[in-house]
């Protein structure tokens, strides 16, 4: 059985149908990469996916249990992380502040209304350790808001690790980023493949192909091809775009 | 990212690192206020200001910083919070006149009523946000004040409830009298330094981090597993109940509760002061601001009676020139002064 799966997923806006029918099953240990053009539902089935909308039919299952009604809180607090496209972070906080609440166990004292977090130097130490995993030792009193877009992109995924997630999904994690930052974000994902579920979003085919174990092609709201990266080489849709990229 | 043998897990081989000052227990602009405020009876008369003066202000000093528990740590724009300042006044008032004459009773029962009608506010308001959560409170104010109106029977109408009196405060062996303003004044003081210490303690824990997180991007709290209307509703209680507190106190002070101090022009006051004192950069500037606006309503006042015109002219000019309120002119001066050093 798969870790997690969305079954049916249906989602409409309007009279605009932007998911019909996905079926998706991410296996435990597995890097999954979502490809496909812009406006063809990725970014909202992840959406559906991780609870920032409510799909209109279908279910998400995690372990077999349905998730799939559950707020976006819930279903983080059941194992299931994410970055977004638009990085999104504490800005006005220091790096190391932006993880240490990101912590489950923040999380479980966060209504102890009257001790003092700065007291807590366990959870600094843990989101100090998360830090250096992610490239950002040294870098931890910098505000969130001062720090490169490279190494804001790494603590967007910081933050979704410092969760302790079972499955992560990661949205265009190398938008924007150079070369050097894609290199060193491939490095950092490769390095994450089989610690934990990872789910990838990306226009990147190089990433993809690099990476990822099984491939979904979506377009249309469908899903129109699947397989692993060398099956897919072949398939018309992947050539007829950047894969030619690859070669 | 990689490569730099930073790849381990075990967060116990990482040294202790400590980046967060703790906050002290008791902070010093705290122990300035109750000093200067506690010591106000033996120099007020001799700058030529008045006992009352500073009871008014002490009260909406603690009004005002539970009102910045919503609007400068959590970034939720109440603009209806007269409401619960008004239903701890008529709370403390109907308690005293119809149920119990006892000063904790009635105090608390205030309290209570402060926190009843938040939660009730705070259920609809906390799933929103922005300009949609600000015009639900002012909403909710107005549905308050226009009870406080009409409710003749209970409230008294526009007339509003009188002969509150100003109760003895039971103390273990003891009573303390409040009749002077002198006395009310020590009481309002040491509410106001209980308030601040709670405040403080709030603002810097875990729960006070939460709810800065939740100012600045609601939507990843939400996505690191916050359940972040939850946390919207606690704060919106809370500062209801500090502000019905302050009502109560301020229906003791006036010997009154009347339907104005419900209006939203009333409601606006608060947010005036908070923001004219600084309270979105600093935790103090709602106590600077409360200072600020009641002196300057009463010097200001003595000279013309368009007061109100002139300080909404500097409150403009505060808002355009310096957004960061006189919390930030202070900061300024500091940094300017350590600087000059």
């Amino acid at each position: 059985m798969a870790l997690f799966e969305a079954v049916g997923l249906h989602k409409r806006f309007g009279d605009r149908v932007v998911l019909e029918r996905i079926d998706l099953a991410f296996e435990a240990g597995s890097l999954t990469g979502i490809m496909g053009p812009n406006g063809a539902g990725k970014t909202t089935c992840f959406n559906c996916m991780t609870g920032m909308y409510a799909p209109d039919r279908g279910d998400i299952r995690l372990d077999g249990r349905s998730i799939g009604g559950l707020g976006a809180a819930e279903i983080t607090r059941s194992g299931v992380a994410r970055s977004f496209q638009s990085i999104s972070l504490f800005d006005d906080d220091t790096a190391l502040d932006n993880v240490v609440v990101a912590l489950p166990a923040s999380r479980d004292r966060s209504f102890d209304a009257w001790r003092d977090r700065a007291r807590d130097s366990v959870a600094q130490d843990q989101a100090a350790a998360i830090l250096g995993r992610i490239g950002l030792r040294g870098r931890e009193r910098v505000r969130t808001r001062d720090l490169a877009y490279g190494e804001r992109r790494a603590l967007e995924i910081g933050l979704a690790l410092a969760t302790a997630p079972r499955i992560l999904f990661l949205d265009e994690p190398t938008s924007g980023l150079s070369a050097d930052g894609t290199a060193r974000l491939t490095d950092l994902v490769a390095e994450l493949k089989g610690t934990l579920t990872i789910v990838v979003i990306e226009h990147d085919m190089r990433f993809l192909f690099q990476l990822a174990d099984f491939i979904n092609v979506i377009h249309w709201g469908q899903v129109i091809a699947c397989g692993s990266p060398q099956e897919l080489r072949a398939n018309p849709w992947v050539q007829r775009s950047a894969l030619a990229a690859l070669e | 990212m990689t490569g730099q043998g930073e790849l381990s897990q075990d967060t116990r081989a990482i040294a202790p690192f400590v980046v967060l000052k703790p906050a002290s227990l008791v902070p010093w602009p705290l122990l300035a206020t109750v000093v200067i405020l506690a010591t106000t009876p033996l120099w007020l008369t001799r700058v030529g200001l008045y006992q009352y003066l500073a009871l008014e202000i002490a009260i909406f000093m603690i009004y005002a910083m539970g009102y910045n528990l919503l609007l400068g740590n959590s970034g939720l724009p109440s603009f209806g919070h007269g409401a619960f300042f008004g239903i701890g006044a008529y709370g403390f008032g109907l308690l005293q006149l119809k149920v119990w004459s006892n000063f904790w009773f009635d105090l608390a029962g205030a309290i209570v009523l402060g926190i009843l009608a938040g939660a009730l506010v705070a259920t609809f308001v906390s799933h929103r946000r922005g300009i949609y959560y600000a015009l639900l409170t002012i909403a909710f104010g107005q549905v308050f004040w226009f009870i406080a109106f009409k409710w003749h029977s209970v409230t008294g109408g526009e007339d509003g409830l009188l002969n509150i009196k100003r109760m003895s405060v039971p103390l273990a062996l003891m009573s303390y009298d409040t009749n002077s303003n002198e006395a009310l004044f020590l009481v309002v003081v040491t509410a106001l330094a209980l308030v601040a210490v709670i405040c403080w303690r709030g603002v810097h824990s875990r729960f006070g981090r939460v709810l800065h997180c939740i100012k600045q991007n609601e939507m990843r709290a939400r996505f690191l597993g916050y359940r972040v209307w939850l946390y919207k509703w606690l704060a919106f209680v809370i500062s209801a109940a500090i502000a019905a507190l302050a009502g109560a106190l301020f229906a003791m002070a006036q010997q009154s509760a009347y339907p104005n101090v419900m209006s939203l022009h009333q409601s606006g006051l608060v947010v005036m002061m908070v923001l004219i004192g600084g309270g979105l950069v600093s935790f103090w500037g709602p106590i600077l601001g409360a200072a600020f606006f009641i002196l300057a309503r009463d010097l200001l006042g003595a000279y013309t009676e368009t007061w109100l015109f002139w300080y909404g002219l500097l409150f403009m000019a505060v808002v355009l020139w310096k957004p960061e309120g006189l919390a930030g002119v202070l900061r300024d001066l500091g940094a300017r002064w350590r600087k000059a050093d």
